[in-house]
């Protein structure tokens, strides 16, 4: 028995459908997630991302199909996995009108600990969180950053085995993403597993081992990030020449090293490719130089989340189908 | 110790103070025995009353109606009913409170729908509660903003002339049947609640539900004078039988069957609306 429960994967989601009206709000999905690390599920606002979220967290019936969460079936062992689980929702899902200390002991009293216990606990949480100075004051005058600090911390009172995060970041100040994002890399470096969704692909580039893409409901597209910007043709390298005339030349340097396609530009003096790193970025740049050719500049972007989506999809993020 | 990190996060980047205490955190948050349903629906109703201390004008309807109320009645139709103010206050006490608390419910059910509309109760469902501690906690803390209500009519009552014969305990027991149906109704208001569209058709459909059941019973005046088919459905009025018991408790002749119909009637309402606003709170999208 006891190894069994270490073979299941962390969620195994199998022909997962849910319906309100004619909204296909998740529309057949398909998906194994294994246990540790992150794993970012991308899409853009409506892509059925948190619909899908609050399947797996049981607070929602599917219309059809099945998923196990550790092990256990989100229908007919939903208070099983309610034991193992926490959920920090897209909206912050703490009580404004409490204060911070209020809600770490409300909740620690519903886990079970006596009334000293769950202060004591809630004190630990709010020292670790920086959150100690606003403790007494009403969870409604926290800024946004704050407010989600409360939340991730509201969501550790007992230590999960998997923690969802419903778009984390949405809506906070780079500084507060940023230690949002360094709270979820301490969770992860500790065991636990998280389920992160998002609409950026920077974010779930920065933290998520495994990424799936979904749109309309379905998945689209999964993998590593790597992968997946590698399919997208992630990095685009334009090198901006001085002279029109070597543009030739510079092919020829370039093709030597990758043999993506070179794309000609409109403008005569520039050149764009997809390239697989920096690395191969910064070598095709010393080689042109080397070459004796004149850059004048080049940039290397990163694809926004419209350029992945119209890659995978050819249409941009979002945009309504016709059905 | 606590200061320790205080002082780490104030000097050193927020991320690496964070790191070392997060790992702490995890490794001691071990799961306790889980809380049964008595202590989760005690918890919630301690949130009810945390909720009442920082945003006291919640208690505006529990004080400014039962104070208009008593007012209202005893002077308006005092002279006209029983000759005097002091007299028709033994009669319309008891009445006019079990009207105030009954229709304070109402707000009760927009209060915990609005509630639950919110966010924190995705957490809350996901939680390995039982579930209708949730709502029976917000219910149980709704049950001291009837009790603030009754104090404040009985005090009115008392200044302006209501002598109780029953005492404090049969004032007591009386508030306390009170409190008992008051809590059971409330479970129609949160069911209806979920189904209702709006806030605003949720207050009419009380006010259809309330006004005929409040006026049309004996708290103003002895069904006896009314005409006989106004008689028949006062007679089987549920708070008809709520204000018998409550007159019999105070004044000091506990009044059997006021009394058991009153809790058979309650016992009906949660067992019909309890698991009906369970439904819809589980089925929730």
């Amino acid at each position: 028995m006891g190894r069994i429960e270490h073979l299941h994967p962390a969620i195994e989601i199998s022909g997962l459908t849910r319906y309100f009206g004619k909204v296909h709000a998740v529309d057949g999905i398909d998906l194994t997630i294994e246990k540790g690390g992150v794993y970012g599920i991308l899409g853009p606002n409506g892509a059925g991302k948190t619909t899908l979220i609050r399947m797996l967290a049981t607070l929602l019936h599917p219309s059809s199909g099945t998923a196990r969460v550790l092990g256990h079936d989100i229908v007919s062992e939903a208070k099983a996995i309610r034991k193992l689980v926490s959920l920090t929702g897209q909206f912050a899902s703490v009580d404004e009108d409490l204060t911070g200390l209020e809600n770490l002991i409300l909740l620690g009293r519903l886990f079970g600990y006596s009334f000293s216990q769950a202060k004591s606990r809630a004190r630990e949480l709010l020292d670790g969180f920086g959150l100690m100075d606003a403790a007494k004051r009403q969870v409604k005058t926290y800024s946004g950053g704050m407010r989600r600090r409360l939340d991730i911390a509201a969501s550790l009172v007992v230590r999960p085995e998997l923690i969802f995060l419903d778009e984390p970041t949405t809506g906070l100040d780079p500084r507060s993403r940023n230690q949002v994002w360094d709270i979820v890399r301490e969770l992860v470096a500790d065991g636990t597993t998280v389920l992160l969704t998002t609409q950026y692909l920077d974010e779930a580039d920065q933290l998520a081992r495994r990424i799936a893409v979904i749109d309309h409901g379905k998945v689209i597209a999964k993998g590593t990030p790597t992968e997946l910007k590698h399919s997208v043709g992630t990095r685009v390298l334009r090198v901006h020449l001085r002279d029109e005339k070597q543009k030739a030349g510079a092919k020829d340097v370039i093709s030597l090293i990758v043999n993506s396609e070179i794309s000609d530009d409109t403008d005569p003096f520039q050149i764009s490719l997809q390239v697989e790193s920096t690395m191969q970025a910064s070598h095709i740049i010393s080689a042109l130089s080397n070459a004796g050719l004149d850059v004048a500049g080049f940039s290397l972007g990163q694809p926004s989340l419209d350029e992945v989506f119209l890659a995978l999809t050819g249409e941009p993020a979002g945009k309504e189908k016709d059905s | 110790m606590s200061r320790d990190i205080q002082t780490k996060t104030a000097t050193k980047s927020p991320g690496e103070a964070k790191n070392s205490s997060i790992q702490s955190i995890l490794s001691a948050g071990t799961r306790p025995k889980e809380a049964n349903a008595f202590s989760a629906s005690v918890t919630f109703g301690w949130r009810a009353l945390l909720k009442i201390k920082h945003v006291p004008e919640q208690l505006f309807d529990v004080t400014a109606f039962p104070i208009m109320f008593t007012l209202l009645f005893t002077y308006l139709l005092g002279g006209a009913i029983a000759g005097s103010t002091g007299e028709y206050l033994q009669y319309l006490l008891p009445g006019i409170l079990a009207q105030t608390v009954v229709m304070i419910t109402v707000y009760t059910g927009v209060a915990v729908n609005n509630d639950i509309r919110k966010g924190v109760f995705d957490r809350f469902r996901s939680l390995p509660i039982w579930q209708p501690s949730v709502l029976v906690g917000a219910l149980l803390g709704d049950a001291a903003r009837y009790t603030l209500a009754s104090s404040i009519v009985i005090t009115l009552g008392m200044i302006l002339g209501f002598r109780p014969e029953g005492g404090i305990p049969g004032v007591i027991m009386a508030v306390l049947l009170l409190l008992v149906f008051s809590f059971s109704l409330s479970w129609i208001w949160t069911a209806i609640g979920f189904i209702a569209r709006s806030q605003e058709s949720l207050f009419f459909l009380s006010f259809v539900i309330l006004f005929p059941l409040t006026f049309a019973s004996n708290i103003f005046v002895d069904p006896q004078t009314m005409p006989g088919w106004l008689e028949a459905f006062v007679e089987v009025n549920p708070v008809t039988f709520l204000v018998k018991a409550m007159r019999g408790l105070m004044h000091g002749a506990p009044e059997v069957e006021g009394i058991g119909v009153t809790l058979a009637i309650s016992a009906g309402l949660v067992a019909v609306f309890g698991p009906l606003t369970m439904y819809l709170f589980r089925s929730k999208k």
